[in-house]
């Protein structure tokens, strides 16, 4: 039998069509229209054309903030992922601890961006912090407002803190999705502990883990309101990322069509990653 | 009612730009009508693609095209124009 196809169905969709054009199209096309011209205020607009791009392109300051982007994404995926997991397989099955464990892991999910940044803000300083009180008290010195290299383990640290346990939560929820007929077939071959994660928990992890890695991927790259509010973007330019530059340049300094022509480059990138992360979850799910 | 749209900056490149997004965007609509199902294959990606995705990866890739060219040889478009046209048939054709 044919399969009906109706066309209709696509009028449901309308609603959302027509807020997404309000909080995004909208604002979308100004950007592009922003990104082409120069403006000193008053709402008059002078033709730039490519101008704003190419001097974004050559520029060395946004490179710089997307190379920090990578870095940080990379280094906290690299601690997030092997540290959620291992986290994951510790925590209990069953019994009383599991509601404990699971909203332990959930609170710092549950904590506003900013206010992230206002506990590591003061956590980490050297004069009231206890963190950085007694990193400093060790004979280590640790002053995350002048060192570029204490910015970033603060950083990373606020960052580990608070978005570990949204992988822990995933592989856990990977982890009590496993049959104990698995383990009970393990047993029975007298599979190793290595054996057992590597063959039957690893697997079965796989998918939550993809969703893990991407979506931390896509947040750590798009993150600015921690680090915002701890560092600044300090000291220097040295936690100055994509997200924290563009606010400066169309914040700060007003220059919007620069601040226009970047925001679109930083959107084409996200759009890219958005596109991956749709198509490695679909294409996964196709396979299964 | 007045629908002063001057806060949103118009210039007639972009007016331009997005007309030609909304004729592909109807384009493919009446595609669609005429040959339902968005005709899904699998191509050298492989994995499966509708034209939907197909005209995404097109006009994505087309902005890194321009954006490449932009940053590597000059301002002068027209050949990466040419380019994400042919890039696009490309996707068309084999994606």
């Amino acid at each position: 039998m044919d399969k009906t196809w109706n066309n209709k169905a696509w009028f449901l969709v309308l609603p959302v069509l027509v807020l997404v054009a309000f909080s995004a199209v909208i604002p979308l096309m100004t950007v592009v229209n922003y990104s082409v011209q120069d403006t000193f205020g008053n709402n008059v607009f002078f033709w730039a054309g490519t101008e704003w791009f190419e001097e974004l392109l050559s520029s060395r300051r946004f490179w710089e903030a997307m190379a920090r982007n990578l870095i940080f994404s990379f280094i906290i995926l690299a601690i997030e992922v092997p540290l959620g997991i291992f986290i994951a397989l510790n925590m209990p099955k069953k019994g009383w601890g599991v509601p404990v464990c699971l909203v332990l892991m959930a609170l710092p999910l549950l904590i506003p961006w900013n206010v992230v940044g206002t506990i590591w803000q003061v956590f980490g300083r050297n004069d009231i912090g206890l963190l950085g009180y007694y990193v400093n008290a060790l004979g280590i010195d640790f002053n995350y407002v002048q060192d570029p290299f204490d910015a970033w383990v603060i950083i990373i640290v606020m960052d580990v803190w608070h978005w570990t346990s949204l992988v822990v939560l995933l592989c856990y929820a990977g982890l009590v999705s496993i049959p104990d007929a698995f383990y009970q077939a393990a047993k029975i071959d007298g599979a190793s502990r290595w054996a057992v994660f590597r063959y039957i928990q690893l697997p079965k992890m796989q998918r939550v883990l993809l969703i893990a890695v991407l979506l931390r991927f896509m947040d750590s790259f798009m993150i600015y309101t921690e680090p915002f509010v701890v560092t600044g973007g300090g000291p220097g330019n040295s936690t100055t990322f994509l997200s924290i530059d563009l606010v400066k340049t169309a914040l700060g300094q007003f220059d919007l069509g620069p601040a226009a022509a970047m925001s679109l480059v930083y959107f084409l990138i996200i759009l890219l990653l958005s596109w991956v992360f749709y198509t490695v979850m679909t294409n996964y799910d196709a396979e299964r | 009612m007045n629908f002063d749209l001057t806060w949103m900056a118009w210039t007639w490149p972009t007016a331009a730009f997005f007309t030609t997004i909304l004729l592909l965007l109807c384009g493919m609509a009446v595609w669609e009508y005429a040959s339902p199902g968005g005709n899904p294959r699998v191509g050298i990606l492989r994995f499966e693609t509708t034209r939907g995705d197909r005209l995404f990866l097109s006009l994505l890739g087309s902005a890194f095209i321009h954006l490449a060219w932009l940053g590597l040889v000059g301002s002068n478009l027209w050949w990466a124009l040419a380019l994400s046209v042919v890039y696009a048939i490309g996707v068309f054709r084999y994606v």
